[in-house]
Order: C-alpha cells, then structure tokens, then sequence
C-alpha cells in the first residue's frame, strides 16, 4: 500500500470538516473558551532547511556538557562507569535493536533467551529466587516492590529509611498516596544511617532500606531485617548502585524479601539521567506478587531448551483490571546492555570494579580530612560520602565548572532544607585516576 | 461432560454440594475443560464473609484468569490448599480432590435458585 508522507492536505480537511457538519477548523473549537484561547499566530521562527537545522541543533548540543571533557564526581543515583565498547556493538544488532515487545513472544528465542540471561543474573546478584525481565528504572520498580509487599501482607504502612534516594520516594509517594496506602519515614542517625525503629513492626507492609543509601552510607541490613521479620512484614532492599553488589554481601544473605534497583551503573551511559533500566527480584515465596514480564526456560516438543514468557496470567493481557500492576511492558535494551556488561565483565571483573570504586572514594576522602573548614561526617561508605564545606555547595560546583570539574551533587537540590545548604555528595569510580582526585582537592582548597 | 445428579450448579459454573449447614464448591468439568490447563489457584481467606455470586476466588490457565463466584452467602471456613500446590488437581478431579473452598450457610433459602443437574445439562448444552 502506498502511503503519502503528507496525509492532511487541504482537501482532506475540507472533506472530514463537511463530514462532521461544522464549516471551519475555528468552528470546531469554538467550545475552547476564549481565555485560553490564542488566536493570534503562534510565534515560532521560519522554517529551516535541513543543513541549517543540523547547525542549529549541533550549536545547541554543543552548549551542553560531556563527561569526557569535564571531570565529574556527580553521583546521587547515576555513575559514570566505564563501558566496554562491545556492549554497544552487541546492542547494536540489529536483531536485538530492532525488536519491540514481542507480541508472539515464542518466535523471539533469542530476546527471550537474553532476558532470560538477564534475569539469573539478577537473581546471582541479588540473592533472590525469581527476577522480571527489568522495569523502566529504581524508583518505578521500587514502587512495584511496595506494592507487592501491601498485597502480600495485606496491610497498608510502609515504613521507609530516610537514606532511600529522594527521588525514589517521590515516586513512592505518587504511586500510593492516592491508594490510601500510608508511608512514614524512619529518620537517619548522625552516622547516615537507619537504626531498628523504636516502634511496633506489626502494623507494617515493609521496611524499605537503601544500601548504599542515597548519602552513600553502608547500612547493617540484617538487625533491619530481624526487626521488620519479626512483625512479619517484608524487607525491601533498594539498591542505586548496583555495582556495590560486586563488594557487599548480597541482600539475599541479609534478609531481604525484594530487592528492586536502579541498573545504569551496568553498561547504560549516564545521559541526562535516563532511560536506563531497573530491577526488581524477590525470593520464591513473593513470586504470584512479581508485576511484569518474567522469561521462564523450557523444552519445545522435540525436547530441546526452549524460552517462554511465563506466568502471564497475572499481567494485564489476561487478568484485566485485576492484573497486579499496570505495568506490562519492560526496558529490555537497557537491560540487555546491562546483561552484556555482566557477561563481558564476570564475577571477578565486577569486583574488580567495585574495589576500584570503594578505594578511589576512600583516598578521595583522605585526601579531603587535610582540608580546613571541610567537614567530614563519620559513615562506613562504599564509593560516595556527603561533605561539608566552609560555603554554600552550589556555589562551588557553579564555580569549578569553569575549571572542567563537576564537584559533585549539591545536596540542597534534592533535599530543599536549609540544614544541606553547604554539603556536596562525591561519588567516586573506576574511572577516576589519581590526578583527577588530586586536582579537585587541589580546586577546593581555595575555600579551605 | 460429567454432570453429577447429586449436586447443584450455577451458571457461572461451579458446583455445590451440600452438607446440612454447610456447602463446599468447586468448578464443573465443562468449566476445567473450556479453561485448559490450570496453573494457579487464589484462594480466599478463611473467615472472609462473602455474598452470594461475589467473586472469591480466581483461576489462572495458561490462556485466561477467571474469577469463581460463591453460589451462596456465607462464611468461609475451609479453602483447598491441596490446589495451591497442585492446581492441576482442578482438571484431573473437579468434583473430588479440586474442590475449591467451602462455606458456612448465612441464608439456606438461596438454595432453592441453583440450578439442579437437568437444568446445569441443557445450559451446557446450549454452549455446546
């Protein structure tokens, strides 16, 4: 069938306006009320060709930063790890890049195979039994958690560590507030961290805990964990950065019932925060609860493996308005790059990462104890710490941009509260090298 | 299609059987089939008062989720985890052992509106 690029030509106006019976497109419209509506011309430029358009865009994009030629230390939930080039040439197939949701899923052996990949990572990872094939990132899928932790203990309070990401909560909040779902916050100690509530864990869905937590803190999960247990209630773990789990002991070994995460630190580039890709998994008990698509492995008729969507049941397709979330769609090429950087990196490689990641951040904070008038809280930190310094943090990042430094995450634009007006997140990762972390200590002295 | 004389039916297809005060309900065998395989069962909570042709319960096969209805009002005393654990046992046994749950009666008289065996046949029939 041939189709015209330029479908609504005047004539085709004309006909579908006589076809509804009103004689003009400002007839049609006339119930728009007068005060919202602009009916002098909008006021856009002229057009432009296409190589002019190209030189506009490229002056435009030239405005905005890149990490290869700055140095950066902004964390706060994104981390700029390296990435192999072969994640990119991998992604690149086209057999890979090209396929949207399957909708005869079975004739997409090879992406549900991926997925499949995918997920047992996770669950290596994380320590827990079942993963779906990804969510569209941390604080969607930390939204999902809590809402499988209500409907399997059918109760509706969830008490949430103050050193969940922000944003997370944010998420959170919109998701449930409207559900008549109540969500308290368990305030940080001095040290960032959470400490077993002084309350009642009987009436809880969950405890949410982030480690590392948005400050960057390690927390101790397992008292955490006793406590929430004990009112049976389910732990949830969120996890930012998810190359932690290549240093710390999996969330599984520390009670948790649900791990979700935010998976960019795995092979997806920072952008402008998105779209990466997130992660939820949970132990076997919690899997009739799981949202989304979930690849289980099988044998065809002749015997031989075979990849399946299973479970469908409880998705949206088949169950209807009962189905356990609205989500029905997953982000599968940000998780198969993140499959891909697993797979190209190992057990080892991963490590590797995370001990590069911990001790850069460690003599990063060393090196900062020599400064005067930066004040360092005490916390047991993987590759990200909060710093108090002698002046307002968003001042300091504004003028060491003009150096080539993005000296880290103002705090205050997250959290609004005075209290954070002086205090910068660092984060730290392989990809710094000595002299980079040398030149911004050297940049801050100015203030020392 | 196995239509037991002794129990009564609705026309959402589950069966009743009834014990004095009390009724345990299932699916019909024409209802396992349409459904194909079954893969889960969800049970109610034991306890849970429910009205007649209230949804309870829900079945999952692989090609659909369906709700059962309780043909009667009551209260639930007793669900089937035998079916939480093998919920195949609803297409090999619909009226034995995948029984579903079963209720203490609140209102005896909504008895007289289920269907007896001869009517649950010819509404088969028709579907048939």
């Amino acid at each position: 069938m041939a189709m015209n690029y330029l479908p609504l030509t005047d004539l085709d106006r004309k006909e579908m306006l006589n076809t509804i019976g009103v004689d003009s497109i400002e007839e049609l419209l006339q119930d728009i009320p007068g005060s919202v509506y602009i009916k002098d011309k909008l006021n856009l430029p002229n057009p432009l060709s296409e190589p002019e358009l190209i030189g506009y865009f490229s002056k435009l994009a030239r405005k905005n930063i890149n990490l290869s030629s700055v140095i950066s230390f902004l964390g706060g939930g994104v981390y700029n790890h390296f990435i192999p080039a072969a994640v990119r040439e991998i992604l690149k197939r086209t057999e890979f890049y090209t396929v949207y949701t399957p909708y005869q899923p079975e004739i997409s052996q090879g992406l549900l195979q991926a997925i499949f990949e995918y997920q047992t990572m996770i669950c290596n990872l994380t320590g827990m039994d079942v993963s779906n094939a990804s969510h569209y990132d941390g604080a969607t899928s930390l939204a999902e958690a809590v809402g499988m932790a209500c409907r399997f203990t059918k109760r509706d309070k969830v008490l949430i560590s103050g050193g969940v990401h922000p944003d997370y909560l944010k998420v959170v909040k919109t998701y449930f507030s409207p559900a008549n779902i109540t969500l308290e916050i368990e305030e940080l100690n001095n040290q960032f961290n959470t400490l077993i509530p002084d309350k009642d864990p009987t009436s809880y869905a969950a405890l949410v805990v982030q480690n590392p937590n948005f400050f960057g803190a390690i927390e101790e999960v397992e008292p955490l964990s006793q406590w929430i247990h004990k009112g049976k209630g389910l732990l949830i773990v969120v996890i930012s950065e998810p190359i932690s789990l290549g240093l710390l002991k999996v969330p599984g070994d520390c009670g948790a019932d649900i791990v979700a995460g935010e998976g960019q630190a795995f092979g997806n580039a920072p952008s402008f925060g998105g779209p990466h890709f997130g992660f939820l998994a949970c132990k076997r008990e919690y899997l009739r609860q799981l949202p989304g698509r979930i690849v289980g492995e099988t044998v065809d008729i002749e015997g031989k493996e075979a990849f399946v969507l299973t479970l469908q049941a409880r998705e949206q397709h088949i169950r209807r308005e009962k189905a356990l979330s609205n989500i029905c769609s997953n982000h599968a090429l940000g998780a198969l790059a993140g499959a891909i950087y697993l797979s190209l990196l190992g057990g080892k490689g991963l490590r590797e990462v995370a001990i590069q990641c911990f001790q850069k951040a460690h003599y990063a904070r060393d090196r900062l104890k020599t400064l005067k008038g930066f004040s360092l809280p005490q916390l047991v930190f993987f590759n990200e710490f909060p710093v108090y310094c002698p002046v307002s943090g968003e001042l300091i990042v504004e003028e060491l941009l003009g150096e080539g430094i993005i000296a880290g995450l103002p705090v205050k634009k997250l959290l609004h509260s005075p209290k954070w007006e002086s205090c910068l997140l660092l984060a730290f990762t392989e990809l710094h090298k000595k002299e980079d972390i040398d030149k911004l200590i050297l940049a801050l002295k100015r203030w020392s | 299609m196995n239509i037991p004389q002794s129990l009564y039916y609705t026309k959402t297809h589950e069966w009743v059987e009834l014990k004095g005060e009390e009724a345990v309900i299932g699916i019909t065998d024409f209802a396992q089939h349409q459904l194909g395989d079954i893969v889960f069962v969800e049970l109610p909570e034991v306890g849970r008062e429910v009205k007649k042709e209230e949804a309870v319960a829900v079945i999952e096969s692989v090609k659909a989720a369906s709700d059962i209805y309780s043909p009667l009002s009551g209260t639930i005393i007793n669900v089937n985890q035998n079916i939480s654990e093998e919920p195949e046992l609803v297409n090999s046994s619909p009226y034995k052992e995948g029984w579903i749950f079963s209720l203490k009666l609140n209102n005896p008289e909504e008895i007289a509106e289920l269907l007896k065996a001869e009517d649950y046949k010819k509404l088969i029939a028709e579907k048939e």
